[in-house]
């Protein structure tokens, strides 16, 4: 969460322009999954810079740990164990966090003004001090990562560390990593970085290396290397095609003018047929007649 | 580092971390880089990403390492000399070698001792009840010059070469893959992969750490590496040599102090018991050159001891009293650390200093640790943390089953600084000595190391001042000059190990030329005299703090070459030379072998060896001279025969774990495991056998913790909270163990509980016909610190060490595994 | 006599304030649900505290109408059976609404736009408890999946505006209807205005009444 009120594109919540006269460079985070070696200094690294602290886990019989994103832990590694071919094991280390969707549902289904942001620079962050907590946000997310706090119930994600970015410094995620698995700058020059690798990746035997940087959501501002770009569910899930599930699109889509819409005209209609034809009386003989 | 310097000289990381960038093909083998050393790791992605490198990863376990391998091979751990070797003999035998290099710059054509000889097994000389060698016949043939008899040609059957190939023949694919559970084609394929690298504007370089040196046969293991890379050409290059990762940020500085029992500073080594005669000495270490014209630098070993003498005794040292070589001690044995624990649990050890160091939890078997710590009167802890062995006496329930009423040892813990709260240097891994600044305050009553030593020191001194004692004169004389002697600070250490002159400094050549005024902080150990002129703490240190300060705290990493070579970045011992052996990277001709990676090269207009290095060579000598590039052996070349610097042979032989799962040796059923490592009686009474133990039991690290240390940090404890086991898919479907589920690991010495983590990563191998099963135990967990309580790892070892280095075999040995 | 003779009980003191909580949470609930629903809307929440309150509130005051709206499904379930009558009455909708309806077929209790709205509310209010239950943070939505809990906001979301639009109309229709509140209020109509809007029932309690 930074203060940055000149450069912001998109407020949830908000129906007005924004003040975004402030243009940035749109940037990116560029995981190259294929250099990664599941370390997991990113994690530590966020896990300082924001001075956010998990609870002291237990081991499910697997790597990852924490187990799962939560309020406290912005960016996990995903690990899996792939055999696409027998005897060619693959280990895919998947760094998982919010990708800074250019289309954010989480953005889009945001009830509360100002919650959540998208600067110019495509960094997406949640505001939590206009958070109401309703975690409309969750459902509104093609890729399940915003969690609300156990503490505050607030929404928390990786912030892409917008204030460390704000000031022209990279994420405390990129500048730890010590295989240069994690990069960082404008999207322009990660798509060219990451058109590198693929060419390096495709050299190796990786014909369907690739990068990913998905369209339905309108891009992303992180983006990853994949070495199996046509398979992303291999890598934990990652979703082949998301886009804003077409159920949060219709609830925060067409029926939000249309149904207010609805009842302002259900209102309007009662009143105009009260002013035309006046109330509906008993008549006064109907009335007498009792008597 | 007993494997490095028996083949070449020193025992250190041949080049260092940033030239790991311009290799073709690098190995990580008996190592895991990306968990252990993940920023040194970079680098490898750098020449993956720029140099096109191959990254080839042979584990017994697909590591962290092998997530970003374009080749992994799976290897029975303890098995890896019989894959190195079958390597050698491929390249041997598929004529992959760079012949020049093996020619000119190996001990190839030197000719050895008739009575040499290895049969079934055995190399020449062995003593069965000693379980030792007689070396005498593990030499070179001589001529009636002194020099070593050579054979340029490679015919004579005696010759270093041919006893090469004809020893590494057994090594065939088939042996190999037998052996070490590797697939035939994937073995084949390595080699290939490396043998590419023979051609020479090729490298290959190796990373290795404790996956190799931890077994009884750990020094061999690297040895076995190294004469590959001999036999390639690929040292003095770089982006080749041998890549030693050592495991603490500071271990390279450890061993370069001399911080083992039997060594001094500067790999100079303490006398033994037989050794009472100074000049014997001396000439025992200070070695004559072996081959016509060669340096053989250690004939300077009298400067260097001469200067720490004076440096340690000061006024006290003199000519006449043999620079007090009598106040030194002459050693019975190796007081290695399982020696140390083996004495102190026969009863026989009043108190135990242990200074950052968790022997409870680092040391094997757990039990017998345990039990020889209460048989103490006094244990001194000198830690930041409060560590397992600190309350080895207190009763942890399942995880430390102590009856605390039975323990009469007395804990006195002293609680130190870390890094960050010191000024000072570190030496990496690379043998650069970096100088760090404070980060902050130390917590509560914590001191510094030098502090606490300086403490105890002065009132020991003291102490002998008022009461005298048997031998006072080691203690009352040693030299003590910090400004303040309750703390001696950083600096001035620095200052004592670079070392001084004591009086003017000539030139040998020129004695009107003064090299050091009096009392000037010395630039070279070339200035290092064995008159008492000069003193050094650390021979090899000298350089560091000359009289131009503290080279150590240089940032500068200008890079004029690309190649990563930034001399002007701290200091690297010996002498700021960054690639050890920097001559092997030319031919004889003095011209690079190939010009992208020119190193040094012979300036023949300068009549000197100029380049982007520091040579390491006589800068003035001219090719014609024939000085070889290991001018640390009195060969003035590698060796690929050892002579008589390893303890169980010259050539690397392949001998099973202690705890074997197979029971048998396939190259020599008769002698199955290290003839020559030194087991105490109790303990091979100890070793499991593979009818109660079937499954292979290797431990290691975890990229998120650092040893036990970690444990005690929130962040760290987030990220991986909780004891676990990792075995494979097969192994659990027949134990009917699920993924999270809680088993018990057993070995001969004891058991563990933890959850486990059921992987593909983790293969049956099938080794001599039988299935071999790998159960990975990670060993970060304990009873003390913030992540969740778990058993000490070493309760599971055994307590066997390498012959040369006495390093434990935790790499290798048997358990058994089932639900909890 | 007064005025008062002329007045027949149509609802107990219980149904009038069985219906008043329903109508008060309802509200409550409407107002608190925009607010959350469109930005427009937004500035109501202040009417409960702001938004986290608003969040906190609606679902309990929902349990709360849900629980009281069980109690008017009770009371009223047997007096909304639609019948022939009814349709046949639905038929001249156009005539009643410009108030020029003559000679319309007896009414019950209920008309059929009440007895419409009645069968709406029985159907939406449990859509909307249930889909509120899984949506509602931070106690039970984490008990479901993603696709569950976006199912649920949006058909909570239709079910709200069935809902509003049904109320709107109530409302509308007893405002319009002269007579009708007094019923909710003072649990009384006039004999005129029974017999008027409805004979079926007028006759049937008379017929109660000279027993």
């Amino acid at each position: 969460m930074a203060l940055q009120s000149l450069d912001i594109q998109r407020v949830s919540a908000t129906t007005t322009p924004p003040p975004g006269v402030r243009q940035t460079i749109e940037v990116a985070k560029l995981i190259d999954v294929s250099k990664c070696i599941g370390c997991k200094a990113c994690q530590a690294a966020c896990m300082e810079w924001n001075d956010i602290r998990d609870e002291i886990g237990s081991n499910a019989g697997i790597y990852d740990n924490p187990r799962d994103l939560t309020a406290d832990s912005w960016t996990v590694m995903r690990f899996s164990e792939v055999e696409l071919e027998k005897d060619k094991l693959e280990w895919l280390i998947r760094k998982d966090g919010c990708m800074h969707c250019a289309d954010p549902g989480c953005l889009k289904a945001c009830p509360a003004p100002g919650a959540i942001v998208q600067y110019s620079n495509g960094i997406v962050d949640f505001h939590e001090e206009a958070c109401i907590g309703c975690g409309y946000c969750i459902a509104g997310c093609p890729f399940n990562v915003p969690r609300i706090s156990k503490k505050d119930n607030k929404a928390y994600k990786c912030t892409l560390c917008s204030d460390r970015v704000g000031v022209g410094m990279e994420p405390a995620c990129v500048k730890s990593c010590p295989t240069g698995a994690l990069v960082f700058g404008s999207k322009a020059d990660m798509i060219e970085h990451a058109a590198e690798r693929v060419v390096d990746l495709k050299e190796r035997g990786y014909s369907n290396a690739g990068l990913y940087d998905p369209k339905g959501v309108g891009g992303t501002h992180v983006m990853y290397v994949l070495q199996h770009a046509d398979q992303p569910e291999l890598y934990h899930g990652l979703p082949k095609d998301p886009s804003i599930s077409p159920m949060v699109a219709l609830w925060k889509g067409v029926t939000k003018p249309l149904m207010s819409l609805g009842i302002g005209l259900v209102a309007l209609a009662g009143f105009f047929h009260f002013i035309k034809v006046g109330p509906n009386e008993v008549e006064e003989e109907s009335e007498s007649e009792l008597h | 580092m007993a494997s490095l310097a028996p083949t070449f000289g020193r025992g250190a990381m041949t080049n260092h971390w940033v030239d790991i960038k311009n290799a073709n093909v690098i190995v990580i083998m008996g190592g895991n880089a990306a968990e252990a050393h993940p920023c040194g790791f970079k680098w490898v992605t750098e020449a993956k990403a720029h140099n096109k490198a191959r990254l080839i990863v042979v584990d017994p376990r697909f590591t962290r390492s092998a997530a970003v391998a374009d080749y992994y091979a799976p290897i029975r751990s303890g098995s890896d000399i019989a894959f190195l070797g079958g390597m050698i003999n491929y390249l041997l035998s598929h004529d992959k070698i760079q012949h020049e290099y093996v020619k000119k710059y190996s001990d190839a054509t030197f000719l050895v001792n008739g009575d040499y000889n290895f049969d079934e097994g055995l190399f020449s000389g062995y003593d069965k009840d000693k379980r030792k060698y007689d070396k005498t016949s593990w030499s070179y043939q001589k001529g009636s010059d002194g020099f070593v008899l050579v054979d340029e040609t490679l015919q004579n059957p005696r010759c270093v070469f041919n006893l090469m190939k004809q020893h590494y023949s057994r090594y065939t694919p088939e042996m190999v893959s037998k052996i070490t559970g590797t697939p035939t084609e994937q073995f084949l394929h390595v080699c290939e992969m490396i043998a590419a690298t023979s051609a020479p504007d090729k490298t290959t370089t190796f990373l290795y750490a404790l996956g190799w040196t931890q077994h009884s046969i750990g020094s061999q293991n690297i040895r076995t590496m190294a004469m590959i890379q001999i036999l390639l050409g690929n040292m003095g290059m770089a982006g080749g040599g041998i890549n030693a990762l050592r495991g603490h940020s500071n271990i390279q500085g450890l061993t370069d102090l001399g911080l083992l029992s039997n060594m001094l500073p500067g790999y100079m080594t303490l006398a033994g018991e037989k050794e009472q005669d100074f000049e014997g000495y001396l000439n025992a270490r200070a070695l004559k050159p072996l081959r016509p014209g060669q340096m053989s630098y250690w004939q300077n070993y009298p400067k260097f001891h001469v200067s720490l003498m004076k440096s340690w005794y000061g006024d006290a040292a003199t000519k006449e009293n043999n620079w007090c070589f009598d106040w030194l001690p002459k050693l019975d044995k190796v007081y290695d650390v399982l020696q140390v624990f083996e004495l102190m649990h026969q009863g026989k050890m009043n108190g135990y200093f242990a200074q950052g160091f968790n022997p409870l939890a680092s040391f094997p078997n757990k039990a017998k640790i345990g039990e020889a710590l209460a048989k103490l009167k006094y244990l001194v802890i000198i830690d930041p943390l409060a560590t397992e062995t600190s309350e080895f006496w207190k009763n942890f329930a399942e995880f430390n089953d102590v009856d605390s009423s039975k323990i009469q040892t007395e804990v006195f813990r002293l609680p130190s600084t870390c890094f960050a709260e010191e000024d000072g240097s570190l030496v990496s891994s690379s043998r650069v000595l970096q100088w760090h600044y404070k980060g902050a305050d130390a917590p509560g009553e914590a001191r510094g190391d030098a502090e606490i030593i300086a403490g105890l020191f002065l009132k020991l001194r003291e102490m002998y001042k008022q009461e005298g004692g048997a031998f006072p004169d080691a203690i009352l004389n040693t030299t003590w000059p910090y400004k303040i002697p309750d703390s001696p600070s950083s600096e001035e250490l620095a200052k004592e190990f670079n070392g001084k002159a004591l009086a003017d400094v000539t030139d040998p050549k020129d004695a009107t030329k003064v090299l050091a005024k009096a009392g000037e902080q010395l630039a070279s150990f070339a200035h290092l005299r064995d008159d008492g002129s000069t003193s050094a703490g650390c021979w090899i240190f000298t350089g560091s703090w000359s009289q131009a300060g503290n080279l150590m705290e240089r940032r500068d990493n200008s890079d004029p070459s690309g190649l990563g070579n930034t001399l002007n970045w701290a200091y690297a011992w010996p002498a700021n030379r960054r690639i050890l052996y920097n001559r092997a990277s030319c031919d004889a001709s003095g011209k690079p072998w190939d010009a992208k990676r020119k190193v040094i090269s012979w300036n023949a207009k300068e009549s000197k060896w100029t380049g982007m290095d520091v040579p390491d060579m006589r800068p003035d000598a001219a090719p014609e001279e024939n000085v070889g590039p290991f001018i640390m052996n009195p060969e003035g070349v590698a060796r690929l025969f050892a002579v008589d610097k390893m303890a169980e042979g010259p050539f690397p032989e392949h001998y099973e774990p202690f705890e074997t799962p197979i029971g048998t040796n396939p190259l020599h059923p008769n002698v199955i495991s290290n003839p020559a490592a030194r087991v105490f009686k109790d303990d091979l009474e100890a070793f499991g056998k593979a009818r109660d133990f079937p499954y292979v039991g290797t431990t290691y690290r975890l990229t998120e913790h650092f040893h036990y240390w970690t444990k005690h940090v929130r962040l760290n404890a987030i990220l991986q909270p909780e004891q676990f086991v990792e075995i494979g898919e097969e192994l659990a479907k027949s134990k009917g163990i699920k993924a999270g589920d809680k088993v018990k690991v057993s070995s001969n010495r004891g058991h563990i509980k933890a959850v486990a983590v059921v992987t593909k990563r983790l293969k049956m191998l099938s080794v001599n016909g039988q299935p071999v099963h790998t159960v990975g135990i990670p060993i970060h967990w304990g009873f003390k610190g913030l992540a969740k309580n778990g058993y000490l790892a070493n309760t599971l070892t055994p307590f066997v060490g390498d012959a040369n280095t006495q390093t434990p075999e935790f790499k290798s040995f048997l358990v058994n595994i089932e639900k909890a | 006599m007064s005025i008062k003779t002329n007045l027949v009980v149509r609802y107990s003191a219980n149904e009038r304030m069985n219906h008043w909580l329903v109508a008060i949470t309802f509200i409550m609930l409407a107002l608190s649900g925009l607010a959350l629903f469109h930005p427009a809307f937004y500035f109501l929440s202040n009417l409960f505290g702001g938004g986290p309150w608003s969040r906190i509130l609606h679902p309990f005051i929902g349990v709360v109408m849900f629980v009281s709206f069980l109690g008017l499904i009770v009371k009223f379930w047997g007096h909304n059976y639609i019948t022939n009558a009814d349709r046949e009455w639905q038929k001249h909708l156009g005539e009643i609404m410009a108030n020029k309806a003559r000679n319309l077929p007896e009414v019950g209790k209920y008309n059929i736009g009440q007895k419409y709205l009645f069968w709406s509310l029985v159907v939406v209010v449990p859509m909307l408890m249930l889909s509120g239950f899984i949506v509602w943070r931070p106690y039970f939505a984490p008990f479901f999946s993603i696709s569950i809990i976006r199912l649920a906001v949006l058909i909570h979301a239709l079910a709200a505006f069935i809902a509003i639009v049904a109320i709107i109309v109530h409302v509308y229709a007893a405002i319009w209807t002269k007579g009708s509140i007094r019923a909710m209020t003072r649990g009384t109509v006039t004999t005129a205005w029974a017999k008027h809007h409805h004979p079926a029932w007028y006759k049937e309690i008379s017929k109660d009444a000279k027993l």
